[in-house]
């Protein structure tokens, strides 16, 4: 996909919350990727490095959550998760299904710190 | 030194949304429909636009917005001799059009005096699917060579398509295709999907996708 730009726009949010923070640095991006999202961790944690170089996040791990692919069936109520590829319901073969989890893709949280200037 | 915790849950693509909220708000503005148009390539892409805008000039002015990979001008100078006004963005490289780029391409054509723009997005299925360029509609050209099994392997495409085309029906007497097979994908994905099978090349099938298009235009027109 587009790990690049994927990576530039987590650099983007999680500088801009660290810097709204009072941030002297940020040791930790906590990622949501839901399945369907179609995102590889790896291409990321490979370009974090090199994006991140320089700005408030060098130096920054990235933690990935993963949520699972989850479809309800409109037709009995079943709710199952897939494995890779979309499947019908596994009880009533029905296609008519929705997405209750899977498209997430956001930047949770941030852990950051901060310079404490002690007066002597 | 005191570690913190401090919340965003901000979506990745915010920025882009957010460019591409201000895109639509343009085209509302200024009343023109505008369709993202994606595909493989070779599906049909720039026939099904030079087809459409056959049917279409008499009544209405179109701009069209190409996206490529690479500094070439065919399909730019195709749109142009069919004589509409086109603009060519290079992504650079890039897989795909986003927000900015649209924005781009919007800048340079003469948005108050058209009623529909075009967007030819990069040929590919996977990553144009992630990126809202504003657009009224997203629209997909499949066509019967690809093969049945897309929608199963590409489905984030499928998910965002308000209009799907499937191209060269014409072939299907000569290549593996099971129509009933890929239309039980596509609904397991966009229930009730707007579908108009056509050929560009045969010409077959193309009067009720432009009898719906200018519909749209109509209404885009009027509010």
């Amino acid at each position: 996909m587009h790990e690049l730009s994927v990576t530039e726009s987590i650099l983007n949010i999680a500088s801009e919350y660290a810097q709204n923070s009072g941030a002297s640095r940020v040791t930790a991006i906590n990622l949501v990727i839901g399945q369907l999202s179609s995102i590889v961790d790896d291409s990321v944690s490979f370009y974090w490095e090199l994006v991140a170089e320089n700005s408030i996040c060098q130096g920054a791990a990235l933690h990935f959550e993963r949520i699972a692919a989850k479809l309800a069936c409109q037709d009995c109520g079943m709710e199952y998760t897939i494995p890779e590829r979309l499947t019908p319901c596994p009880r009533c073969s029905s296609f008519n299904t929705r997405v209750v989890s899977g498209e997430e893709f956001y930047v949770e949280s941030i852990e950051i710190e901060k310079e404490v200037i002690k007066s002597t | 030194m005191s570690a913190i915790r401090v919340p965003v849950v901000e979506k990745i693509f915010s920025a882009n949304d957010r460019i591409a909220d201000e895109n639509r708000r343009l085209f509302k503005q200024n009343r023109v429909f505008s369709i993202n148009i994606m595909a493989s390539p070779g599906a049909g892409k720039t026939s099904f636009i030079l087809q459409t805008i056959k049917r279409l000039a008499g009544e209405f002015k179109i701009g069209v917005i190409e996206g490529d990979t690479a500094p070439v001008t065919i399909d730019a100078d195709k749109v142009i001799a069919a004589g509409m006004p086109a603009v060519q963005i290079n992504t650079g490289g890039e897989c795909h059009l986003d927000a900015v780029m649209m924005s781009e391409g919007m800048n340079q054509l003469q948005l108050a005096e058209l009623d529909l723009v075009i967007v030819e997005n990069v040929g590919n299925l996977i990553c144009p699917a992630a990126f809202d360029l504003g657009t009224n509609i997203n629209l997909l050209v499949a066509s019967v060579p690809e093969g049945d099994d897309k929608p199963y392997k590409y489905p984030n495409i499928y998910r965002g398509l308000d209009v799907l085309i499937i191209n060269k029906v014409d072939l299907q007497p000569y290549v593996q295709f099971d129509m009933d097979y890929f239309t039980k994908g596509v609904e397991l994905l966009n229930p009730g999907l707007k579908t108009f099978p056509v050929s560009c090349r045969t010409e077959e099938g193309l009067e009720p996708w432009i009898d719906w298009i200018k519909g749209q235009i109509l209404t885009a027109s009027q509010e």
